[in-house]
């Protein structure tokens, strides 16, 4: 018995639905061939005393999911590691660790989804080589998408096109008993079969409470905007802490780092961890030149970087708009309001011709 | 399995060449032929990994010439001939000579901005008949800081050489000042001159102005940028300006696409 089906380029979309005591068992059903990675709570580790603290990590069972707000963390560190050994120097020979590659469900919004494209456009498709570190972990990674109706309070994902995503392999709605299923990816079809047939629910935010204006992007990529007094306001205001860096699902920037184990050197292990670019030291080449030392040239240069350069380069924006770098800021810098203020200056600004 | 991208290969030093008290030329074996003006990221086990550029090559050969400044390059002025150092690459877009050709070429490096362009030098030093006027303006900030001073002395055989030094010293009996008073007064050939400048960022900005104001169009004038790559292929972040990542689009540039490039 089919039941509904959605039948778009010959895939059948099937929509179930199931008590949430039953897709609890399917989730552990699962949980035997599948790692699974998902927004849970990390008890008191919040920035309070007494807090928690929301981000991502492996769960094992349905009620450790955290669904109630957004993660401090991306899911980004699922597939890039905050650090990641490339390789242990035993002897003189460069040896890649193993790592576990069996097959990731990874729980996450639309915002996310399409944040781990731009991660996917950065580490599989600039430049000839795809990163082999990268490529490993994220083919094994599957997505179950949550649905995301409302959004919070600083998310401005509709207005940055990143909302909606037909990339996942199965889609979710929690509702207080019950789960709702769009499965996509026919290697479900079975995990879900004892689910109740229903019609195709799935939605997305239609609207959110922030919203931005990206300016145009010839007339922003001027040394008058690069040179503009807006700056001067985040290099007093910033104070280079790197969060908006570490919590942003598209930052995908990272630095090498050699740790030595023994005296002689004859055991070692190269490694990369997470770098960004309001963090000191970024730029620094041996010899001591750096560039962009004041925090507002690197504002100036994470903002060109989110919503101009990278889609000059690869036609789509780079920020998602899923805000954590508004929630996390302890100087209380908002990015949307960065990107509106831009945009008020740019249409301001004298045109030529 | 994909290759992987990021694992360096043992290459044997042949021999080490100081040209500075800070400045030495490393001659490594290698099996591969790089392009003129590309990079290595360079490591050793337990230190870290550094991008060197490439200072010249021949048949089974390349040298790397590093400052000491760091923690890597510190430990590499430790090795002996017979040592093995670790490499990657090469990376980059380089020198393209064909250019170059059938033009008077005029190059300004200063300090270490010599080394990568020192191999094209090397090239059309061999190859003269394919260039029309060759003439060098090379800056060091003081008589000690010179490098490659026997490769200067035959350059001078087949190209004309201004070599300056900022601050000169009692035993110092040739030019001194910086490269850009020297453009400002350069005799420029007839004919259609190529630039190349290449040296630390101020040298950079203010000889390409001075080129500039020379009367050099834009688009004669290639800059080679440094910049602090940490993997070498477009993913780490370090080295991009705009939408540009300096490792696969240069470090060699054209000035007319360099001017755009604003950190």
């Amino acid at each position: 018995m089919r039941g509904f089906t959605l039948t778009i380029l010959g895939f059948d979309f099937m929509n179930k639905k199931m008590t949430s005591t039953e897709f609890a068992q399917v989730l552990k059903t699962l949980s035997l061939d599948y790692r699974l990675c998902g927004p849970k709570l990390y008890p008191g580790q919040g920035a309070f005393s007494d807090t928690d603290l929301a981000g991502y990590g492996e769960i094992t069972a349905l009620d450790q999911l955290y669904l109630d707000g957004k993660t401090y963390f991306s899911p980004k560190e699922c597939i890039f590691p905050i650090r990641e050994t490339l390789f242990y120097f035993r002897g003189d020979e460069p040896v890649p660790p193993a790592v576990d590659l069996r097959p990731m469900i990874i729980f996450l919004r639309p915002c996310d989804i399409n944040g781990i494209k731009r991660l996917d456009t950065i580490f599989l498709k600039n430049g000839d080589e795809q990163d082999y570190y990268y490529a490993r972990r994220r083919n094994a990674v599957k997505f179950f998408l949550l649905e995301c109706r409302e959004g919070f309070d600083s998310c401005f994902c509709v207005s940055m096109k990143a909302n909606k995503t037909d990339d996942y392999a199965c889609a979710l709605r929690f509702e207080p008993d019950s789960v709702s299923i769009n499965i996509k990816d026919p290697e479900f079809n079975a995990a879900f079969d004892e689910g109740k047939d229903i019609h195709p629910f799935l939605e997305f935010v239609k609207e959110n409470r922030t919203k931005v204006t990206v300016p145009d992007l010839a007339a922003t990529a001027t040394e008058e905007v690069f040179q503009h007094e807006l700056w001067q306001e985040y290099t007093s205001r910033c104070i280079a802490c790197g969060r908006c860096n570490t919590s942003c699902i598209t930052c995908s920037c990272f630095t090498m780092q050699d740790v030595k184990y023994d005296r002689n050197g004859e055991l070692s292990e190269r490694r990369r961890v997470w770098a960004g670019c309001h963090v000191d030291g970024f730029t620094d080449m041996a010899g001591g030149h750096s560039f962009r030392k004041k925090n507002g040239d690197r504002m100036r240069f994470k903002t060109m970087h989110k919503i101009n350069d990278f889609y000059r380069r690869f036609g789509k924006h780079m920020c998602v708009g899923c805000g954590r770098c508004d929630d996390v800021c302890p100087e209380y810098i908002s990015f949307s309001a960065c990107i509106n203020k831009l945009e008020r200056i740019v249409k301001e600004l004298p045109h030529e011709n | 399995m994909k290759t992987n991208p990021y694992l360096p290969q043992p290459l044997k030093v042949l021999s080490v060449t100081p040209q500075t008290a800070i400045d030495w030329t490393f001659r490594l074996a290698a099996d591969f032929t790089p392009g003129y003006g590309q990079f290595l990221e360079l490591s050793l086990p337990g230190l870290g990994e550094a991008p060197i550029s490439i200072s010249d090559f021949g048949d089974g050969w390349l040298d790397l010439t590093i400052r000491k400044v760091g923690r890597v390059t510190d430990a590499v002025f430790n090795l002996q001939p017979g040592d093995m150092i670790y490499a990657r690459g090469p990376y980059g877009k380089g020198f393209d000579p064909e250019h170059y050709m059938d033009n008077n070429l005029l190059v300004v490096a200063g300090g270490t901005g010599l080394a990568p362009v020192k191999s094209l030098i090397s090239y059309f030093n061999s190859n003269r008949h394919e260039i029309q006027g060759f003439d060098l303006i090379l800056g060091f900030k003081s008589p000690a800081d010179i490098l490659f001073h026997n490769e200067i002395e035959a350059w001078r055989t087949d190209a004309d050489v201004i070599l300056t030094v900022d601050n000169g010293v009692k035993e110092w009996n040739g030019n001194t000042g910086v490269v850009t008073k020297y453009i400002d007064s350069f005799d420029f050939r007839s004919g259609v001159t190529n630039a190349i400048v290449v040296g630390p960022p101020l040298m950079m900005k203010f000889s390409t102005l001075s080129l500039l104001e020379r009367g050099i169009p834009e688009e004669r004038i290639t800059v080679s940028f440094e910049r602090k790559m940490s993997c070498g292929i477009g993913k780490c972040g370090h080295c991009k300006i705009d939408e540009t990542y300096v490792c696969l689009e240069g470090p060699v540039f054209n000035y007319a696409k360099a001017k755009k490039l604003l950190d």
